[in-house]
């Protein structure tokens, strides 16, 4: 059975739960000349809880856990003289898949049957034969200890999948059931109820704290993992990035920090002040029209994706810095460069810096204003020199969010920053940043023994540590720093 | 106080100017108001400007996308060539590859250009071919496999005009640049010239743009969003159907029975934490624990509509705990009062009061799940996927695209005129974004209480 199916079944099974166990509250009432303690409802969605929820969990912690027990068994089956020089475990391992599927799919078309299959499995040719006709084509010799372990991966996922619809139904009845015969009119199932909902509510809220630990926890691993095959003072100390996919690659994260770092600060120089221009407009001088129609369009940069502001950077503003900037001036023939992705980033993070400094401007009262004003000062100057040394805290809070948002961002560099990994000054050479180097090392075929490929864990760990870094500073400042005005 | 300023102060020189004459200084103090002001008004000029500018580079790079060139001709499915043993088995017919559609086309085409008398002086037919895209004999060949029916008769087709025509009349290739290009000769775009004014060459709207799968590299033209939108469309569901009812429990627990001590704070930093992270380290969580450590298949919609699930959950759960915040204290204690578990008074009165804030916030995470790029990368959905995915829920688990990444997946690519393809899908992502946005902008006007 599968999980599409055994979702609705066990669905039903509560409802159906939950109308037997409504009226056997009600009958028992009735019978034993009892009040109920809870609503009838009540009793009903106790089974229905019992039944659906723990299947559901178990059915969700089967899905992860089968493919794992069964990798690994089918792994052991596969002896180290079949794996390929150079090659390695896991891409025999997606042969063998691949066959399972396309064994499957020989079979789905019918004119075969189970027992016919462990026949062509001593005949190779027409295996293959067959498997191309279901459009599963077999590169090179597959080798029969290959094949064999295909129709083991089969069986195994097979027996596998039908224990799970059986384990999963038998402990939803069984729940159910148990549910069913502690219904008592005494019974206080709305605390029971209750209770259960509570506990599913608390484990909602830990989702969070479990990503969390899924990313730490798989950063951490893998980084791990990969220093202890690339020594971690070259990683952090070295001004090379020069992977090389057949071994022997330099890995040094510098030029890659310079680039990130680089890109971030003309990000920042671009967005601060425009951003904090618009803020101090849009609070102390923008009608009410004008802040109402500004606010949103500024806000609009927010919510368009960052692949929309990539393709920009690409396409347009990549060209044009080149064409009327960096040829003319003999710098650089280079479309995608620092600049672009620099200008396109503070484009993309000013509504960052306006709306929190709006708000923070907003949240300077009044009292200080007319103070200031009533020593004659003009507006511009009460602003300089009154409300934005109140607001400053919440300000540098909001620039250090810009910068953690620039740091972290990947799409626009991808598009518009280039490939190269290099220490330059030029603004318009083409740069790399270490989320376009996390991309270009995980992205395609990986294979996950490689320094090449582990490298990007401890590139995202860094970038981790450095984005949460800079907001936890941000939240330090603007807590320790608030003026508490009341 | 006041025998001081009779005495005191002499009739002095100030008072010989009046108030309203402005000396220097306040010129100057002015004149600095007037610019601290004026550098306001740029700064929002500024980022008016750099929406519209991006709004226009896009809109202009990707509109033409939604027109593409057709040539209109009418072909004989002649049966001697796709079904010689004229039983119309379906088996047999699927045996004839493109290779054999092509000269059917081609017979097709001379004949319509004799017609019209466009042949003759140096204009052969080969040439004309050249103008049909690669892909058109794959088209016919899906007709008539869908249709055996259709062999013998004549039927009009709308064939794909290869890549470079249609750019011929987008304005992307000119005649300078044809001379410079293998793919096609300034002849063969007079030759084009000449079967638009035949009536053979027509532009239309272009609907396979929104349905057709991905096309390889020297076939820009027959390139579609079909899979990219399944892709998405899926994705958005398990987002929906996993992050709503995590989010509301989460956020219910947090608002409402989460007593203050150190468990919920972490919960709370938690949350705050995740919120800003980087997107690309959710793809990495996606790749290490979902695909590695799981063993999901890749470039599947189940693995990115978990990874992007796990991205949206702090959005939203920020976006319903202030709903819940707005719900007022007295609701939950008249619902207390009448003898109401905490429970019932939040499921019964709270919730549906704050629905409309709920679903508000969803619908925004949505919108900003479906942008979202970078983590779908390293989960291996830039992949090339011709194939539509199965029916949900077998669908989940097959490969597919999205339409962001389709979008970085065709900037990628040689040929310029996958660049109008990606702007072309830009459009299309905007205006599914646009779409959610106003449907959260009209439930927020509509059912927003304000208390």
């Amino acid at each position: 059975m599968s999980v599409g199916i055994l979702i609705p079944v066990l669905l039903v099974l509560a409802a159906l739960g939950f109308v037997l166990g409504k009226r056997q509250a009600l009958a028992l009432s009735d019978s034993q000349k009892t009040k109920l303690h809870s609503l009838p409802g009540y009793y009903g969605q106790t089974v229905a809880l019992f039944t659906a929820v723990p299947a559901l969990f178990l059915l969700g912690a089967w899905l992860i856990l089968q493919p794992m027990a069964i990798e690994s068994r089918i792994g052991g089956m596969i002896p180290d003289s079949v794996i390929p020089e150079g090659g390695a475990r896991s891409l025999v391992m997606s042969d063998v898949r691949r066959i399972a599927g396309g064994l499957d799919a020989v079979l789905a078309l019918g004119g075969m049957g189970e027992d016919e299959l462990v026949r062509i499995g001593e005949n190779l040719s027409t295996v293959r034969s067959r498997l191309a006709e279901v459009g599963v084509a077999l590169v090179g010799d597959v080798p029969p200890v290959v094949f064999e372990a295909a129709r083991a991966y089969r069986q195994d996922v097979k027996t596998g999948n039908m224990a799970m619809s059986v384990v999963v139904l038998v402990l939803a009845v069984a729940l159910g059931l148990w549910a069913y015969r502690r219904i008592q009119p005494d019974m206080r199932a709305r605390n029971v109820t209750e209770s259960f909902v509570k506990s599913l509510l608390i484990a909602a809220s830990m989702v969070a704290v479990l990503t969390t630990l899924g990313i730490v926890g798989s950063l951490v691993f893998e980084t791990i993992s990969f220093f202890k095959i690339y020594p971690a003072s070259e990683f952090f100390f070295s001004t090379v990035w020069n992977p090389q996919f057949r071994g022997g690659s330099e890995l040094g994260i510098l030029p890659l920090l310079w680039g990130t770092l680089y890109v971030s600060l003309i990000a920042l120089l671009v967005a601060v002040p425009i951003g904090l221009m618009i803020a101090i407009y849009l609070a102390e001088y923008a009608s009410k029209t004008v802040r109402s129609l500004a606010k949103p369009a500024i806000e609009m940069l927010a919510g368009i994706p960052t692949i929309v502001y990539g393709l920009f950077a690409l396409i347009t503003v990549g060209p044009f810095l080149r064409d009327w900037l960096a040829q003319p001036l003999g710098l650089g023939t280079s479309s995608s460069s620092v600049l672009t992705a620099g200008l396109v980033m503070g484009i993309m993070i000013i509504p960052f810096v306006s709306s929190l400094s709006d708000d923070i401007i907003n949240a300077v009262p009044q009292a200080l204003r007319d103070g200031s004003y009533g020593l004659g000062a003009t507006q511009s100057e009460t602003i300089k020199q009154v409300v934005l040394p109140a607001a400053l805290p919440g300000i540098v809070g909001a620039v250090l969010l810009a910068a953690s948002r620039a740091i972290g961002e990947t799409m626009i560099v991808v598009l518009g920053a280039g490939a190269a990994a290099k220490l330059d000054l030029n603004p318009f050479e083409a740069m790399t940043t270490v989320t376009v180097k996390i991309v270009s090392q995980l992205t395609g075929d990986t294979e996950f023994a490689s320094p090449e490929t582990l490298v990007a864990f401890a590139l995202g760990l860094t970038l981790f540590v450095f984005t949460l870094g800079l907001n936890v500073l941000a939240l330090y400042i603007v807590r320790k720093y608030r003026e508490q005005y009341e | 106080m006041t025998d001081i300023t009779a005495a005191g102060i002499p009739p002095a020189e100030t008072q010989k100017k009046s108030l309203l004459t402005l000396d220097d200084r306040t010129r100057r103090r002015n004149a600095a108001e007037m610019r601290f002001r004026m550098m306001g008004k740029i700064g929002v000029l500024i980022g008016i400007l750099a929406l519209v500018g991006l709004l226009t580079s896009i809109l202009s790079n990707g509109l033409s996308s939604f027109q593409q060139t057709f040539i209109t001709l009418d072909i004989h499915l002649d049966p001697a060539r796709l079904d010689k043993s004229g039983n119309r088995n379906p088996e047999e017919i699927a045996k004839v590859t493109t290779f054999g559609y092509a000269p059917l086309i081609e017979k097709a085409l001379s004949e319509a250009m004799t017609a019209k008398g466009i042949l003759g002086n140096g204009v052969t037919v080969k040439a004309a071919a050249e103008l049909i895209s690669k892909e058109a004999p794959a088209d016919l060949r899906n007709y008539v496999i869908a249709d055996p029916q259709s062999i013998g008769q004549t039927v009009s087709f709308k064939l794909l005009a290869a890549g470079r025509i249609d750019g011929y009349y987008k304005g992307r290739v000119t005649m300078e640049s044809a001379k410079l290009d293998r793919n096609i000769s300034p002849e063969q775009l007079l030759l084009a010239d000449k079967l638009k004014s035949a009536g053979l060459l027509t532009t239309k709207f272009n609907w396979s743009f929104f349905t057709a799968p991905d096309a390889s590299d020297t076939r820009p033209e027959a390139a579609g969003l079909g899979v990219a939108i399944i892709g998405s469309l899926y994705m958005m569901l398990i987002v929906l159907v996993l992050s709503l009812p995590i989010g509301v429990a989460a956020s219910i627990y947090l608002e409402e029975f989460a007593p203050q001590n150190k468990f919920t704070d972490l919960i709370e930093v938690n949350i705050a934490n995740l919120a800003a992270v980087p997107s690309v380290v959710f793809g990495i969580l996606g790749l290490a624990i979902f695909i590695n450590f799981a063993g999901m298949p890749q470039s599947a919609p189940v693995v990115g509509g978990l990874v992007l699930t796990l991205m949206t959950l702090p959005t939203i759960i920020i976006a319903t705990r202030a709903a819940f915040k707005s719900v007022p204290p007295s609701i939950r204690d008249a619902a207390l009062g009448v003898g109401a578990s905490k429970m019932q008074a939040i499921f019964h009165h709270v919730l549906p009061l704050a629905m409309p804030g709920v679903l508000t916030g969803t619908i925004i995470g949505l919108a900003r799940a479906l942008g979202e790029t970078a983590p779908l990368l390293l989960i291996g959905m830039v992949a090339f996927v011709r194939e539509y995915p199965a029916g949900p829920p077998d669908g989940f688990f097959d490969p597919a695209s999205a339409l962001p990444v389709q979008v970085y997946n065709w900037t990628q690519r040689g040929d310029p005129a996958f660049i109008e393809r990606a702007s072309g899908a830009i459009i299309v992502l905007l205006i599914f974004l646009i779409t959610m946005n106003m449907v959260a902008i009209i439930l927020r006007s509509r059912f927003e209480r304000r208390w």
